[in-house]
């Protein structure tokens, strides 16, 4: 623990070091330019992120948040003494391990594909007494709070450390949400003509610093799954999926997806089963 | 467009009723209904804008490669809305053109309503030399005014081009600035010096 409160105590610093640096200008000796094939550059940022990244995964600051998820998980009661023992996230009632890599999936008992956000959310409702609207008048955490739902999926997440990506094709709804997913991510709109390919359908792109990976193909989709929920730097909380959805959408100069919605599912099912067979290395670290 | 290629496909192999009953559903249409749900107003982007333009529409229905005829035709009619200044000038300040190209601010929700935006172009292109974090979805337009010079066919061509790309290019990656309201023409005259003006660094040796 002791080692574990000094990393922490460390990744503070960085993220201090982070917003300072943010907020300037970076001004770096120039490498030579060149017209036409821009050479490949890192910002100093990027590079000290990528070295501490290393340093904190191994102590994994994810672990907080997943503790008090667990806890909620296996001691929080409802009003009417439910748990969430009664939470099937797929693999039958109350079964966690593995769960997490294996959503989106469809849902018998609601008729619906549900990623993983979305039916955590839901059995924490349903069993724990949460109320909807409490959840998504805050649905993403921010530096005063990170909700308890975002610490349960966090716990749910790290259970399928290492773990194979195995999200299921098999149910007609699972296919169709995939096909409208894909329709989703190729589709252009807003006053910028942004769909979510313009940054993310080739191979190689960049904006400004930060890789855009390719979500089309397999080996780069997993960058949908992988390091979320991830532990900010800048802020010290855990980021979850449908804030990344979010936040990409806010980017792309869209109107707002409501929290939980069917065409985040849609896009999640499309992402994450391109993404199958490979190794989900649990919660990690985002910039 | 799918569906078409399937229905060829199962006419040539019969063995495949039930994948052509698949491919017959509009998935698209269905992904659009499913976003005009989903996709409320937030600060100043509004709702409506899911749905999809004419242009818009033409590439998305055709994974950006319209016929050639469809897509001269466009971008014909995108040309003609182009706005050039009354005044004939189209070079302004290379330095106020700098600070917008750096700005990726604009046109977002937590954008304020009646704020300038910035050009967002350092997320694309590469630019000024004294710039090494510049994003590569567009070309490098490093030396662009000593590659191209700044005459006034070279200045009509910036300016429209930032103006609307897609008169150029019907799917091009680059957003229509001047159509869509996303930079004034002052401020697409100082884009148009930094990229031309031979005191801009963009041009310097
Ligand atoms: C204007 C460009 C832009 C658009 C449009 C955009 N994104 Fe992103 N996306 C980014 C940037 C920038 C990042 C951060 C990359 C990083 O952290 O290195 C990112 C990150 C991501 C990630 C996480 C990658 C990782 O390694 O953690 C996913 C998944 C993603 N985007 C999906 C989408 C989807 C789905 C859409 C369409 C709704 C979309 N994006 C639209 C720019 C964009
Ligand atoms: C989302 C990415 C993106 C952004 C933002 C963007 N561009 Fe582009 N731009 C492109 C792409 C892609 C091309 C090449 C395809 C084409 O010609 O349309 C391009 C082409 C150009 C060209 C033509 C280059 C040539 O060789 O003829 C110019 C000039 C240009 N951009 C200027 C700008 C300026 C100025 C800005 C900022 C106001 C800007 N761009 C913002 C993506 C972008």
């Amino acid at each position: 623990m002791k080692q574990r409160l000094s990393t922490l105590m460390a990744a503070a610093v960085m993220t201090a070091a982070f917003a300072v640096q943010a907020q300037q200008p970076m001004k770096k000796a120039p490498p030579p330019a060149k017209a036409a094939a821009p050479a490949k550059a890192k910002d100093g940022i990027t590079a000290e992120f990528e070295k501490f990244r290393e340093v904190l995964e191994e102590d994994n600051p994810a672990e907080l948040f997943e503790a008090k998820g667990e806890d909620i998980w296996k001691h929080k009661k409802g009003p009417d003494g439910a748990s969430m023992a009664q939470c099937d996230l797929g693999l039958g009632a109350g079964v966690v391990k593995g769960a997490y890599v294996q959503m989106p999936r469809y849902f018998a008992d609601v008729g619906q594909v549900m990623d993983a956000e979305r039916r955590i959310v839901h059995c924490m409702v349903k069993y724990l007494g949460y109320k909807e609207e409490d959840i998504r008048k805050q649905p993403f955490s921010n530096d005063s709070k990170t909700p308890d739902h975002v610490s349960v999926i966090t716990y749910v997440a790290a259970q399928s450390r290492n773990m194979k990506i195995a999200v299921p094709q098999k149910h007609p709804k699972e296919i169709e949400t995939f096909r409208i997913g894909r329709e989703i991510f190729d589709y252009r709109a807003g006053p910028y003509d942004f769909s979510c390919a313009t940054c993310h359908g080739s191979d190689g792109m960049r904006i400004r610093t930060q890789d855009l990976p390719n979500l089309r193909k397999p080996a780069e989709a997993i960058r949908a799954y992988q390091g979320w929920p991830g532990y900010r730097m800048t802020g010290g909380f855990m980021l979850t999926q449908q804030w990344r959805m979010n936040d990409c959408f806010r980017q792309q100069r869209f109107p707002e997806p409501a929290y939980l919605s069917d065409s985040i599912t849609a896009l999640l099912t499309y992402m994450t089963a391109t993404a199958n067979g490979q190794v989900y290395k649990g919660p990690g670290i985002k910039r | 467009m799918t569906a078409m290629k399937t229905t060829i496909l199962c006419a040539a192999t019969l063995a495949c009723g039930a994948a052509l009953a698949e491919e017959v559903r509009d998935y698209r249409a269905e992904a659009i209904a499913m976003m005009k749900r989903d996709f409320k107003t937030r600060g100043i982007a509004t709702a409506d804008r899911v749905h999809e333009d004419g242009l818009q529409a033409i590439c998305n229905r055709t994974s950006d490669h319209p016929p050639k005829a469809i897509a001269e035709r466009l971008e014909r009619d995108q040309m003609e809305s182009i706005k050039y200044p009354p005044d004939g000038k189209l070079m302004g300040d290379w330095k106020a053109g700098e600070k917008l190209a750096q700005s990726g601010r604009g046109m977002t929700w937590s954008d304020k309503a009646g704020v300038p935006g910035g050009g967002n172009c350092y997320n694309c292109h590469q630019i000024g030399p004294q710039e090494t974090s510049f994003g590569t979805i567009g070309p490098s337009l490093y030396q662009f005014g000593k590659l191209r010079g700044n005459t006034p066919d070279v200045q009509k061509y910036a300016y429209g081009k930032i103006y609307n790309a897609k008169a150029f290019n019907l799917c091009s990656a680059m957003p229509r600035f001047g159509h869509a309201g996303a930079l004034t023409e002052s401020q697409i005259k100082d884009l148009v010096a930094l990229l031309l003006d031979p005191q801009s660094p963009v041009n310097s040796k």
